[in-house]
């Protein structure tokens, strides 16, 4: 279970490579939220997959299942949701004023205004 | 267990909160962010008196005996830096009040700035790794709307680069940390050192150890400050000046604190890198200041030159280096947020952010080209003023260690800020006004932003002055960083 695991996380961070790579505001947006949701399984994976036990430690408790890694999990998560609502806001209104959605065309040096 | 050491994140945060539902009344925001800032520092100076007598106080959150909870740790370093951000926050809050605009006031800029605050000390104070990519969030967010409020073509352009580079960086950030807990199963920072003690640093950590390096460094704009120039111009003076004292010195906070607490078994390959990275910092930082015409364009590459000297204190990290990291880390806060402050009311003056058209101001106004002149040779490093004194600490280290090429490079730097600084006083100060009719914009000439600036320009002669007094202070704090045994015991007292 741990190797597809792998295998997506690894699956996921190359297509958000790909669409951050690329010239689209949109497109970049949607790499950034791939891209933690990568990160977010990898936490998973790293703490090890477990199944059939609850996160409480007793004396005799043979197999318990880690409840930091759920955790973090969900503080990223609120956080990466909260980012991207802006930076899709950020986007919406850059694209209202400056016209464009391409980065390439947002270059820019500091005398132009 | 100490629960003053909480109020330096709690008071902005409470203010910030209060402050979001006062939006109209402007008169009652300024005064309600002005006294909350006051009283931080006030808080941070009783905090650092504690830690000078008591040694490094701790706060285990819900009583949760580390490693199982957060805990909040304040050594003297961690104090000092809270001392100097929480002066920094005044004196970008009081510039505020005249240069901000009542459009902006209104428009969250005030609880902006305080939750920024709260970040900013979060990330000092706290002893956990994933906390402190919280607190990064919670100051990168607050980041990310200020540099954004206003909405002109360049601040809009701008934020989205600032905030993709930023997200890369956290999402690598959150990366290395799963990768930690998954070698060592721990992510407290006490914790985590004895673990890698016990474990070896070997290839796998070092691999983790790189990774944050790069988040880190990215944060700081040590070597990867290619996003700092651009970003740094976009927004008004006060948050231009709150962002270049705060935010790259927060991530070169985390890199002392990673790679002298926890990643410090492997210098061979860690610290030789971080010395490259300083090296290449203080090289490309100087081209770029001598390479423009631009003021503000000027100002960020001082930032940059100002982060690759202190890498090389980073890149030394023997116990008198990093006293001179931390005398320098304070100098240089309470430095570059005057020559902001100075740029942006030189830029308001002028009308101008272009240096070729700006001429003779020290005709209408002395306070501010002298000032200037004066920070200049602070951030020189002249001796009665405060970066003497880091600067003689940081190269004599830098001698000892036999790391003459860096030395070589960190001194050669210092010519460099003050040539390029010096282009600026002597194009925009000396001489004789272009035209002689008095300009539309009108500057900004309270007396409250003249006696702030006048205030940390003597708290940088008394740092120099009387740098003797704050070496007590300094040398405690990195007395601590060079042994982190000290650090351990206090956090993991069985």
């Amino acid at each position: 279970m741990e190797l597809v695991m792998a295998i997506t996380t690894g699956l996921l961070f190359a297509v958000a490579v790909y669409l951050i790579l690329s010239r689209s505001v949109l497109r970049i947006i949607l790499g950034t939220s791939l891209l933690t949701h990568g990160v977010h399984l990898l936490i998973m994976n790293m703490a090890g997959l477990k199944r059939g036990s609850a996160p409480l430690i007793s004396e005799d408790t043979m197999s318990y299942t880690d409840p930091l890694p759920q955790a973090l999990i969900l503080t990223s998560i609120v956080i990466n949701f909260g980012v991207t609502a802006f930076f899709l806001v950020l986007a919406y209104r850059a694209n209202q004023t400056l016209g464009t959605d391409d980065l390439e065309k947002l270059r820019g040096g500091d005398e132009n205004e | 267990m100490n629960n003053l050491i909480v109020l330096p994140l709690l008071l902005p945060l409470l203010s910030a909160i209060i402050l979001v539902f006062l939006r109209k009344q402007v008169a009652v925001q300024r005064s309600i962010s002005g006294i909350s800032a006051l009283l931080n520092i006030v808080i941070a100076v009783i905090l650092v008196g504690q830690i000078q007598s008591d040694g490094i106080q701790t706060l285990y959150m819900g009583g949760w005996i580390p490693p199982y909870g957060i805990v909040f740790v304040a050594d003297m370093f961690a104090g000092l830096l809270i001392l100097t951000a929480s002066v920094v926050g005044a004196a970008c809050i009081f510039y505020s009040f005249s240069s901000i605009g009542e459009e902006r006031e209104r428009m969250y800029f005030y609880p902006l700035v305080q939750f920024l605050l709260a970040g900013v000390y979060g990330s000092f104070l706290t002893g956990d790794l994933f906390n402190l990519f919280v607190c990064f969030e919670v100051m990168l967010i607050s980041s990310y709307a200020l540099i954004v409020l206003g909405g002109s073509k360049r601040q809009l352009r701008e934020s989205i680069k600032y905030m993709l580079v930023n997200i890369l960086s956290s999402a690598l950030f959150v990366t290395a940390v799963a990768y930690l807990y998954g070698a060592l199963g721990t992510l407290n920072m006490a914790h985590l050192s004895q673990r890698v003690a016990e474990a070896g640093q070997g290839g796998m950590l070092n691999v983790i150890a790189i990774l944050l390096m790069i988040v880190f460094s990215l944060k700081a704009g040590l070597f990867l400050f290619f996003w700092l120039p651009g970003s740094y111009a976009a927004p008004p003076a006060a948050i231009r000046a709150l962002f270049a004292a705060l935010l790259t010195k927060v991530g070169v906070y985390a890199l002392v604190r990673t790679f002298s607490l926890i990643f410090y078994h492997d210098p061979a390959v860690t610290h030789t890198w971080l010395g490259w990275m300083a090296g290449a910092t203080m090289v490309l930082g100087s081209i770029g200041a001598i390479a423009y015409r631009n003021v503000s364009s000027i100002l960020n590459y001082q930032v940059v030159i100002g982060i690759g000297f202190i890498g090389l204190g980073l890149a030394i990290a023997t116990q008198a280096a990093w006293d001179g990291v931390v005398f320098y880390l304070m100098h240089d806060m309470l430095a570059k947020v005057l020559l902001f402050i100075l740029g942006g009311m030189l830029i308001t003056a002028a009308g101008t952010e272009k240096l070729l058209e700006i001429r003779g101001l020290i005709d209408r106004y002395p306070l501010i080209g002298w000032l200037f002149l004066g920070t200049t040779l602070a951030l020189v490093g002249i001796p009665p003023l405060s970066g003497f004194p880091g600067k003689v600490m940081l190269i004599r280290s830098a001698f000892q260690e036999q790391a003459f090429v860096l030395a070589a490079i960190g001194l050669i730097s210092s010519f460099f800020v003050l040539y390029s600084l010096i282009v600026v006083f002597k194009q925009a100060f000396w001489g004789s006004e272009l035209d002689q009719e008095p300009r539309t914009t009108v500057p900004p000439r309270s007396k409250l932003l003249n006696g702030t600036i006048l205030a940390v320009f003597a708290l940088l002669v008394f740092l120099g002055v009387n740098a003797e007094w704050v070496y007590e202070f300094v040398a405690q704090a990195g007395h601590v960083i060079a042994e982190p045994d000290l650090y351990i015991h206090a956090v993991m007292k069985e």
